[in-house]
């Protein structure tokens, strides 16, 4: 705990850390209280006030239905993170659960997932993520189970060859001739070790996932109508682009600086951490 | 070298198996009779009938991938449902112009990339740096579909230095072109930058100095040469990753290519095309992974020997 | 006139101070062991006399580097160049790490020749394949066309020292040479060495933690500690009579065939780190005769000459010539 304590300390005191990880909280707490903090609903239309610019009244403009584009920015939230976090969670899980175990049997295991991991690797995950829309049809599942498969090839990868090195560690290898169980060396020594790289390579995949989640709703392959999120709030405002922009502009900045704000946040815990190497390496 | 590409190509052909088998499957796992996805809704059972003899879709589906391969191998695709045409007819329409896009885009990336990354490592934490470390942060978060947006809006809207879209000449190719790299530019640099750093550090390097050779001499002919190995190994592997950034750029600027074709052609279930367009983007991705693997061994005398 | 004369040279990188006036000189001909244990400030030595701090973001606060009577901390980037391989050289200590994997061996070499003495590529590969056959490489030739990768370590060594002498130089300095090669190596390359500076009237600043290897080559020693000198003196009057604390202790971890089983002895405790230097003699946590006044004083480094040895010694030691060596240490 106290470990725990230092290390967020660490974060949050170095500039880049603290903007970032503040910007992420306000982030979090819009999409958690979005009912009470939009000043509109998210799907209320007023044909007479559409495709409004950014007034006293509607401090981000409206969209072509007269819906309030901040008010949807909030209620969005929700949608694109629920749906990153939610997807890169299962991946990393999964993906953990995959690389440990191929990493610390080896064998043919480790074989049959290290060649569908180097092949899924080579693919853009934007090219994975459309196969999977291809065999699902769009929608927010589709989009889910895409981010998660596209990133699952990432975490396996990772936790495999933290396992790996860590596994030949003399300490390990102690545990191990001491007689120690398989289940006992894993989860006590090798996971917990192998934790924090991943993690945070989980962080850094979300904003990834984040901009994905974004690319398939703006081409209509992602979150449905009327549905908010900023990938599909945008996909409406292209038709719009030269009349209303703020339709388009104000959605891609969140996108852009929530992004930034879980890259800089990343990128002070790997220094906190102090394992840069083991997080970039592959 | 030649053995070693050999080599290589031969290790492609289960990958491509692989892959080719997934895009085969797209068919059988959507939701409902195959034949359906494959046909005009409205036809009527005599056209079903041809068309599940044609396919072979009564056969077992070890068989129908085979006569699918076949036919994959005659350059046959298979025809699109909304467009009526064959799809080889229609990628081949719409290739040059992804083609040019995604190869004008990773050359710039690489030149770009490789130029600004070897600076920030050269004149490592000045302000030169500095900026380049952010412009490599905003490559690689800005969505490039929106940065696109925003270069209409600005560069062909308020300034009308560009044309909106279309791909008419040169001239329209410059935004989609600047568009999609900039995040391979950012991955460029990125990779340069810290590489350049990591091997100025090494001894070989410090002997280098020790010889009285010029530091800029010793940064640009020893440490980039060594930094470019990664570089070009990501580049290799990326080069999909930045093809990737074609597809979802080309809808945007509404230019012709295998992106706005695939990415209509899902939105209208259209999946003959759909597995058209699958399928040579994994062929682009496979042999961009392959030129990479190919110019690394020219560069790196290890890697040559290491694989024989 | 010695060749290189150390004064008092202070260096500082970021807010360490990890060498306090170092002082030495060498001479042409002479060999010069600087010795201490990792985190002395050994390699910072030679990379100060190199000029090559800079790269790792250290300079020179105070002192003198005269070669040949020129300060080379007053010199131009451009004029220290000149002199970097051409008569000042370096070999480093891993040979593993030391040459560029994806170059021939023998352009590295030749490197040297053409940038310094103006030559041809032809002339310069046939200088660098003679230097080679002098270092007893066999087919020179052919391992001139050869990567490194491709090589032993000791093979490599001598490449290293190949590319050190490729200009002639008039200084050698070699940190580590042997540390990183196998042990039966290690002599080789050392009789190398040795032989370099007897035949060619050269001069090389040896670093090493290894007395006995000091003891073996050297003609003097400069015995550093936590950034300072500790003792200084020539190799015969160093080992007869170690005025020291530290240097008896390094001297005792020398093992001997006539050394009775059980009586080498390491040093107890760690260097201490740049960070965290103690206060007074930098050696008394460890010291078995540290006194009151070690704590609080620094000593100076000041001559020595007992027992009716007469030398040009110094020791930094409030103790020097007053103790008398630690018990387990008087043998061999």
């Amino acid at each position: 705990m106290v470990a725990q304590a230092g290390t967020f300390g660490r974060v949050v005191l170095t500039p880049r850390g603290g903007i970032s990880a503040l910007f992420l909280a306000i982030v979090v707490l819009c999409a958690i209280f979005a009912p009470w903090i939009a000043p509109y609903p998210y799907d209320v239309q007023d044909l007479s006030i559409s495709s409004q610019a950014p007034s006293m009244a509607h401090w981000l403009g409206t969209d072509e239905f007269g819906r309030d584009v901040l008010s949807r920015i909030i209620f969005g939230a929700r949608t694109s993170l629920t749906v990153s976090v939610v997807s890169i969670c299962v991946s990393v899980f999964v993906g953990m659960s995959l690389g440990a175990a191929a990493g610390y049997f080896g064998g043919a295991f480790d074989r049959a997932v290290t060649a569908v991991v180097d092949l899924s690797w080579s693919f853009p995950e934007i090219l994975i993520a459309l196969i999977f829309v291809a065999i699902i049809g769009p929608g927010l599942e589709s989009t889910m189970m895409a981010i998660g498969i596209a990133y699952l090839a990432q975490f396996t990868r990772l936790t495999r060859a933290q396992i790996m090195s860590l596994k030949g560690e003399t300490y390990v290898e102690a545990t191990i001739n001491l007689g120690a169980g398989h289940l006992h060396v894993l989860f006590r020594h090798l996971i917990p070790n192998a934790l924090a790289p991943v993690l945070v390579c989980g962080m850094l995949a979300t904003g990834d996932a984040i901009i994905l989640e974004a690319t398939l709703g703006f081409f209509g392959l992602g979150a449905q109508p009327p549905t908010p999120s900023w990938g599909a709030m945008m996909n409406s405002g292209t038709a719009q682009i030269f009349l209303a922009p703020w339709i388009i502009i104000f959605p891609g900045l969140t996108v852009a600086l929530t992004v930034i704000a879980i890259n800089l946040c990343g990128d002070a815990v790997i220094q906190a951490l102090d394992i840069r190497g083991r997080v970039r390496e592959s | 070298m030649l053995s070693f590409a050999v080599r290589r190509l031969v290790m492609l052909v289960p990958v491509f198996l692989a892959v080719s088998m997934i895009i085969f499957l797209i068919i059988h796992l959507i939701p409902g009779d195959p034949i359906d996805n494959l046909i005009r809704t409205g036809s009527t059972p005599e056209q079903k009938a041809i068309l599940t003899a044609k396919y072979g879709l009564d056969r077992s589906l070890v068989e129908q991938y085979v006569i699918w391969l076949k036919k994959l191998l005659n350059g046959d695709l298979g025809e699109a449902i909304i467009l009526r045409r064959p799809v080889s007819s229609l990628i081949t329409q719409n290739l040059p112009y992804s083609l040019a896009l995604g190869g004008l885009a990773l050359l710039f990336s690489t030149v770009v990339g490789i130029v600004t990354g070897s600076l920030a490592a050269i004149y490592k934490d000045s302000a030169l740096d500095r900026g380049v470390m952010a412009l490599i942060l905003l490559g690689s978060t800005v969505p490039s579909f929106w940065l696109g947006l925003l270069m209409i809006l600005v560069f062909s809207v308020q300034l009308g230095w560009f044309p909106v879209s279309g791909a008419r000449n040169w001239h329209s190719l410059v935004l989609p072109v600047l568009t999609v790299g900039l995040g391979g530019t950012a991955l460029v640099a990125r990779v340069t930058r810290v590489a350049m750093v990591d091997v100025a550090q090494k001894d070989f390097v410090t002997l280098l100095h020790a010889k009285g050779l010029a530091p800029l001499r010793i940064q640009l002919r020893h440490v980039l040469r060594h930094a470019l190995l990664p570089v070009i190994t990501i580049l290799g592997l990326r080069i999909g990753w930045i093809l990737g950034g074609a597809v979802t750029v080309e809808i945007v600027f509404a230019r012709p290519g295998l992106g706005t074709l695939l990415i209509k052609s899902l939105n209208q279930r259209d999946y003959p095309v759909v597995q058209g367009c699958l399928l040579m983007l994994a062929i682009a991705v496979m042999l961009g992974t392959f030129l990479g693997d190919l110019i690394q061994a020219a560069v790196d005398p290890r890697v040559r020997g290491n694989l024989k | 006139m010695a060749l290189l004369s150390v004064r008092d040279l202070s260096i500082t990188i970021g807010r360490m101070q990890p060498l306090d006036r170092i002082s030495f000189d060498l001479g042409k001909g002479e060999i010069l062991g600087v010795v201490g244990e990792s985190g002395s400030g050994k390699s910072l030595t030679a990379m100060s006399v190199m000029g090559l701090l800079p790269l790792i973001r250290g300079r020179i606060t105070s002192g003198q580097v005269l070669f040949d009577g020129i300060d080379l901390t007053r010199l131009k980037e451009k004029e220290y160049r000149a002199l970097r391989g051409r008569r000042i050289a370096l070999i480093t200590q891993n040979p593993m790490t030391s040459l560029d994997p994806v170059l021939t061996v023998g352009s590295q070499i030749d490197q040297v020749s053409r940038l310094h003495l103006g030559l041809v590529p032809a002339e310069a590969k046939a200088r660098s394949i003679d230097l080679m056959q002098q270092l007893r490489i066999s087919e020179a030739e052919v391992v001139h066309d050869q990567y490194p990768h491709q090589l032993s370590g000791g093979m490599k060594q001598r490449i290293v020292i190949a590319m050190a002498l490729a200009a002639d130089p008039d200084l050698i300095i070699a940190d580590e040479p042997t540390t990183a090669l196998d042990v039966t190596i290690q002599a080789q390359i050392m009789q190398i060495l040795v032989e370099l500076v007897r035949d060619r009237g050269l001069a090389l600043m040896l670093i090493t933690h290894d007395m006995g290897v000091v003891a073996q080559t050297c003609d003097r020693v400069v015995v550093l500690y936590a950034g300072r000198v500790a003792e200084r003196n020539t190799v015969t009057e160093i080992f007869a009579a170690p005025q020291h604390p530290y240097t008896r202790a390094l001297i005792g971890c020398i093992p001997r065939t006539a050394s009775q089983p059980g009586s080498l002895t390491g040093i107890p405790g760690m260097v201490p780190s740049v960070l965290d230097y103690p206060s007074g003699c930098r050696f008394h946590p460890r010291c078995a005769l540290a006194q009151a006044v070690c704590c609080d004083t620094v000593p100076p480094l000041e001559p020595v000459g007992v027992g009716g040895l007469t030398g040009c010694g110094l020791a930094a030691c409030h103790f020097a010539g007053e103790s008398a060596p630690a018990k387990g240490m008087r043998h061999g």
